[in-house]
Protein backbone atom coordinates (compact mmCIF):
# COMPACT_ATOMS: atom_id res chain seq x y z
CA UNK A 1 0.00 0.00 0.00
CA UNK A 2 1.05 3.45 -0.02
CA UNK A 3 3.85 5.30 2.38
CA UNK A 4 0.69 6.46 4.69
CA UNK A 5 -0.54 2.96 5.59
CA UNK A 6 2.82 1.59 5.77
CA UNK A 7 3.95 3.83 8.70
CA UNK A 8 1.39 2.07 10.87
CA UNK A 9 2.37 -2.02 9.50
CA UNK A 10 5.71 -3.84 10.74
CA UNK A 11 5.33 -6.10 7.55
CA UNK A 12 4.26 -3.57 5.23
CA UNK A 13 8.26 -2.40 4.13
CA UNK A 14 11.34 -3.06 2.80
CA UNK A 15 11.67 -6.86 4.30
CA UNK A 16 8.25 -7.81 3.39
CA UNK A 17 8.65 -6.90 -0.29
CA UNK A 18 12.27 -8.91 -0.29
CA UNK A 19 10.85 -11.75 1.54
CA UNK A 20 8.33 -12.03 -1.61
CA UNK A 21 10.62 -10.88 -3.98
CA UNK A 22 13.18 -13.68 -2.91
CA UNK A 23 10.85 -15.87 -2.52
CA UNK A 24 9.74 -16.31 -6.44
CA UNK A 25 13.11 -16.11 -7.29
CA UNK A 26 13.92 -19.63 -5.28
CA UNK A 27 10.83 -20.76 -6.98
CA UNK A 28 11.90 -19.76 -10.45
CA UNK A 29 14.88 -21.34 -9.72
CA UNK A 30 13.59 -24.76 -8.40
CA UNK A 31 11.23 -24.29 -11.57
CA UNK A 32 14.25 -24.67 -13.74
CA UNK A 33 15.63 -26.87 -11.99
CA UNK A 34 12.34 -29.44 -11.91
CA UNK A 35 11.92 -29.07 -15.74
CA UNK A 36 15.84 -29.84 -16.61
CA UNK A 37 14.86 -33.07 -13.44
CA UNK A 38 17.62 -31.60 -11.53
CA UNK A 39 17.58 -32.46 -7.41
CA UNK A 40 17.54 -29.55 -5.13
CA UNK A 41 20.97 -27.83 -5.31
CA UNK A 42 23.01 -25.68 -3.15
CA UNK A 43 21.20 -22.13 -4.30
CA UNK A 44 17.91 -23.81 -3.32
CA UNK A 45 18.91 -24.45 -0.14
CA UNK A 46 20.76 -21.46 0.30
CA UNK A 47 17.81 -19.57 -1.12
CA UNK A 48 15.94 -21.11 1.69
CA UNK A 49 18.12 -20.11 4.40
CA UNK A 50 17.94 -16.45 3.10
CA UNK A 51 14.25 -16.40 3.08
CA UNK A 52 13.87 -17.72 6.10
CA UNK A 53 16.18 -15.01 7.72
CA UNK A 54 14.46 -12.52 6.14
CA UNK A 55 11.53 -13.86 7.76
CA UNK A 56 12.41 -14.22 10.82
CA UNK A 57 13.34 -10.88 10.63
CA UNK A 58 10.23 -9.86 9.76
CA UNK A 59 8.66 -11.43 12.42
CA UNK A 60 10.89 -9.82 15.09
CA UNK A 61 9.97 -6.82 13.62
CA UNK A 62 6.02 -7.43 13.77
CA UNK A 63 6.81 -8.33 17.60
CA UNK A 64 8.71 -5.54 18.38
CA UNK A 65 6.22 -3.29 16.74
CA UNK A 66 3.53 -5.11 18.72
CA UNK A 67 5.46 -4.18 22.00
CA UNK A 68 5.48 -0.54 21.06
CA UNK A 69 1.86 -0.74 21.56
CA UNK A 70 0.92 -1.16 17.52
CA UNK A 71 -1.99 -3.99 17.42
CA UNK A 72 -3.40 -5.66 14.20
CA UNK A 73 -6.88 -5.45 13.48
CA UNK A 74 -7.01 -9.40 13.35
CA UNK A 75 -4.58 -10.50 16.25
CA UNK A 76 -5.53 -14.22 16.06
CA UNK A 77 -4.76 -14.47 12.42
CA UNK A 78 -2.22 -12.36 12.19
CA UNK A 79 -0.35 -14.77 14.98
CA UNK A 80 -1.06 -17.59 12.26
CA UNK A 81 0.15 -16.19 9.76
CA UNK A 82 3.40 -15.32 11.21
CA UNK A 83 4.16 -18.60 12.57
CA UNK A 84 2.61 -20.38 9.54
CA UNK A 85 5.00 -18.25 7.47
CA UNK A 86 8.52 -18.68 9.22
CA UNK A 87 7.62 -22.52 9.25
CA UNK A 88 7.57 -22.81 5.43
CA UNK A 89 10.84 -22.70 4.30
CA UNK A 90 12.34 -25.32 7.10
CA UNK A 91 9.55 -27.68 5.55
CA UNK A 92 10.46 -26.92 2.05
CA UNK A 93 13.80 -27.69 3.09
CA UNK A 94 13.27 -31.14 5.05
CA UNK A 95 11.18 -32.27 2.29
CA UNK A 96 13.99 -31.60 -0.22
CA UNK A 97 16.39 -33.01 1.23
CA UNK A 98 14.48 -35.97 1.79
CA UNK A 99 13.88 -36.33 -1.83
CA UNK A 100 16.86 -35.64 -3.61
CA UNK A 101 15.52 -36.09 -7.29
CA UNK A 102 13.43 -33.47 -9.66
CA UNK A 103 10.75 -33.48 -7.26
CA UNK A 104 12.52 -32.10 -4.44
CA UNK A 105 13.29 -28.81 -6.68
CA UNK A 106 9.35 -29.22 -7.55
CA UNK A 107 8.62 -29.20 -3.79
CA UNK A 108 10.71 -26.01 -3.17
CA UNK A 109 8.65 -24.27 -6.25
CA UNK A 110 5.49 -25.03 -4.55
CA UNK A 111 6.38 -23.88 -1.12
CA UNK A 112 8.38 -20.62 -2.28
CA UNK A 113 5.06 -20.18 -4.61
CA UNK A 114 3.01 -19.81 -1.49
CA UNK A 115 5.02 -18.28 0.77
CA UNK A 116 4.14 -14.44 -1.15
CA UNK A 117 0.61 -15.42 -0.52
CA UNK A 118 1.00 -15.68 3.06
CA UNK A 119 2.95 -12.58 3.22
CA UNK A 120 0.06 -10.58 1.30
CA UNK A 121 -2.09 -12.34 3.38
CA UNK A 122 -0.40 -11.09 7.09
CA UNK A 123 -0.32 -7.99 5.58
CA UNK A 124 -3.74 -7.97 4.94
CA UNK A 125 -4.40 -8.87 8.96
CA UNK A 126 -2.83 -5.47 9.41
CA UNK A 127 -3.81 -3.28 7.05
CA UNK A 128 -7.91 -3.29 7.77
CA UNK A 129 -6.85 -0.97 10.85
CA UNK A 130 -5.42 1.03 9.44
CA UNK A 131 -7.33 1.42 5.99
CA UNK B 1 16.13 -42.31 4.12
CA UNK B 2 17.37 -44.60 7.18
CA UNK B 3 13.73 -46.17 7.54
CA UNK B 4 13.02 -47.04 4.15
CA UNK B 5 10.19 -49.40 3.82
CA UNK B 6 10.39 -52.87 2.12
CA UNK B 7 7.78 -52.02 -0.56
CA UNK B 8 8.18 -52.24 -4.53
CA UNK B 9 9.58 -48.91 -5.84
CA UNK B 10 6.89 -48.30 -7.87
CA UNK B 11 4.45 -48.54 -5.52
CA UNK B 12 5.31 -46.41 -2.93
CA UNK B 13 2.98 -43.37 -2.51
CA UNK B 14 5.61 -41.50 0.01
CA UNK B 15 8.78 -40.98 -2.72
CA UNK B 16 9.04 -38.91 -5.88
CA UNK B 17 5.16 -37.29 -7.12
CA UNK B 18 4.01 -38.45 -4.21
CA UNK B 19 6.29 -36.78 -1.75
CA UNK B 20 5.30 -33.19 -3.74
CA UNK B 21 1.54 -34.52 -3.10
CA UNK B 22 2.57 -35.17 0.54
CA UNK B 23 3.78 -31.27 0.56
CA UNK B 24 0.63 -29.45 -0.93
CA UNK B 25 -1.47 -31.55 1.78
CA UNK B 26 0.59 -30.68 4.60
CA UNK B 27 0.45 -26.87 3.42
CA UNK B 28 -3.45 -27.13 3.20
CA UNK B 29 -3.75 -29.21 6.32
CA UNK B 30 -2.11 -26.15 8.01
CA UNK B 31 -4.08 -23.56 6.01
CA UNK B 32 -7.20 -25.45 7.13
CA UNK B 33 -6.43 -26.26 10.47
CA UNK B 34 -5.67 -22.75 11.22
CA UNK B 35 -8.58 -21.40 9.64
CA UNK B 36 -10.51 -23.28 11.24
CA UNK B 37 -9.45 -23.46 14.68
CA UNK B 38 -9.66 -19.33 14.62
CA UNK B 39 -12.70 -19.47 13.27
CA UNK B 40 -14.23 -22.35 16.11
CA UNK B 41 -11.85 -20.03 18.58
CA UNK B 42 -13.59 -16.50 18.06
CA UNK B 43 -16.98 -16.44 16.79
CA UNK B 44 -18.13 -20.16 16.36
CA UNK B 45 -21.65 -18.86 16.88
CA UNK B 46 -22.00 -17.16 13.62
CA UNK B 47 -21.83 -20.15 10.87
CA UNK B 48 -21.04 -23.46 13.08
CA UNK B 49 -21.90 -25.52 9.96
CA UNK B 50 -19.15 -23.91 8.01
CA UNK B 51 -16.94 -23.77 10.90
CA UNK B 52 -17.60 -27.70 11.59
CA UNK B 53 -16.76 -28.34 7.77
CA UNK B 54 -13.94 -26.09 8.11
CA UNK B 55 -12.83 -28.46 10.78
CA UNK B 56 -13.65 -31.33 9.13
CA UNK B 57 -11.35 -30.00 6.28
CA UNK B 58 -8.55 -30.17 8.34
CA UNK B 59 -8.42 -33.50 10.13
CA UNK B 60 -9.09 -35.24 6.72
CA UNK B 61 -6.29 -33.46 4.92
CA UNK B 62 -3.68 -33.76 7.89
CA UNK B 63 -5.03 -37.87 7.94
CA UNK B 64 -4.65 -37.89 3.93
CA UNK B 65 -1.20 -36.44 4.32
CA UNK B 66 -0.58 -39.45 7.70
CA UNK B 67 -1.83 -42.08 4.69
CA UNK B 68 0.69 -40.93 2.00
CA UNK B 69 3.59 -40.29 3.92
CA UNK B 70 2.92 -43.94 5.42
CA UNK B 71 2.88 -45.75 2.18
CA UNK B 72 1.52 -49.14 3.79
CA UNK B 73 -1.46 -51.11 2.61
CA UNK B 74 -3.38 -49.79 5.23
CA UNK B 75 -1.71 -45.90 4.73
CA UNK B 76 -3.12 -46.51 1.18
CA UNK B 77 -6.40 -47.12 2.08
CA UNK B 78 -7.01 -43.95 4.73
CA UNK B 79 -5.50 -41.66 1.85
CA UNK B 80 -7.74 -43.74 -0.72
CA UNK B 81 -10.54 -42.66 1.97
CA UNK B 82 -9.47 -39.71 2.67
CA UNK B 83 -8.73 -38.26 -0.82
CA UNK B 84 -12.71 -39.44 -1.89
CA UNK B 85 -14.06 -37.69 0.86
CA UNK B 86 -12.73 -34.72 -0.05
CA UNK B 87 -13.53 -35.25 -3.49
CA UNK B 88 -16.86 -35.50 -2.65
CA UNK B 89 -16.99 -32.72 -0.02
CA UNK B 90 -15.47 -29.99 -2.41
CA UNK B 91 -17.76 -30.83 -4.99
CA UNK B 92 -21.07 -30.82 -2.73
CA UNK B 93 -20.10 -27.62 -0.41
CA UNK B 94 -19.30 -26.60 -4.12
CA UNK B 95 -23.02 -27.19 -5.42
CA UNK B 96 -24.74 -26.71 -1.80
CA UNK B 97 -22.48 -22.92 -1.63
CA UNK B 98 -24.00 -21.63 -4.79
CA UNK B 99 -27.52 -23.55 -4.53
CA UNK B 100 -27.81 -22.36 -0.58
CA UNK B 101 -25.42 -19.49 0.14
CA UNK B 102 -27.11 -19.19 3.41
CA UNK B 103 -25.81 -22.49 4.43
CA UNK B 104 -22.40 -21.13 4.61
CA UNK B 105 -22.65 -17.44 5.22
CA UNK B 106 -18.69 -17.55 5.88
CA UNK B 107 -16.18 -19.05 3.64
CA UNK B 108 -14.66 -22.61 3.64
CA UNK B 109 -11.77 -23.87 2.44
CA UNK B 110 -14.63 -25.51 0.32
CA UNK B 111 -16.84 -23.14 -0.63
CA UNK B 112 -17.03 -22.49 -4.69
CA UNK B 113 -15.51 -25.76 -5.16
CA UNK B 114 -12.45 -24.21 -3.61
CA UNK B 115 -12.20 -20.92 -5.45
CA UNK B 116 -10.55 -19.22 -2.10
CA UNK B 117 -7.53 -21.44 -2.94
CA UNK B 118 -6.92 -21.18 -6.26
CA UNK B 119 -9.11 -24.36 -6.85
CA UNK B 120 -6.52 -26.31 -5.00
CA UNK B 121 -8.92 -28.32 -3.00
CA UNK B 122 -10.94 -29.07 -5.85
CA UNK B 123 -7.34 -30.66 -8.06
CA UNK B 124 -6.23 -32.28 -4.79
CA UNK B 125 -8.39 -35.45 -4.37
CA UNK B 126 -8.18 -35.96 -7.93
CA UNK B 127 -4.18 -36.26 -8.17
CA UNK B 128 -4.67 -38.14 -4.77
CA UNK B 129 -7.08 -40.54 -6.71
CA UNK B 130 -4.76 -40.47 -9.98
CA UNK B 131 -1.60 -41.12 -7.90
CA UNK B 132 -2.95 -43.99 -6.00
CA UNK B 133 -4.00 -45.48 -8.89
CA UNK B 134 -0.59 -45.15 -10.15
CA UNK B 135 0.95 -46.81 -7.57
CA UNK B 136 -0.98 -49.81 -7.30
CA UNK B 137 0.23 -52.90 -6.84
Amino acid sequence: MTSAAAAGSPVDGLLATLSIVLSLLVAAWALVATLRHRAPDRVQFAGLTALEVVLLGLAVLALVTLGGGDRPDEPGAFFGYLVTLVCLPPLAWVLARMEPTRWGSAIVCAVCLVTPVVVVRLQQTWEVLGG
Amino acid sequence: MAERVRVPERSRTNAGPGRLLIAVYILFAIAATSRAGLQIATRFGEAPVAYTLSALAALIYIVAAVGLARAGAAGRRVALACCTVELVGVVGVGVLSIADPELFPDETVWSGFGSGYGYIPLVLPILGLAWLWRTRT
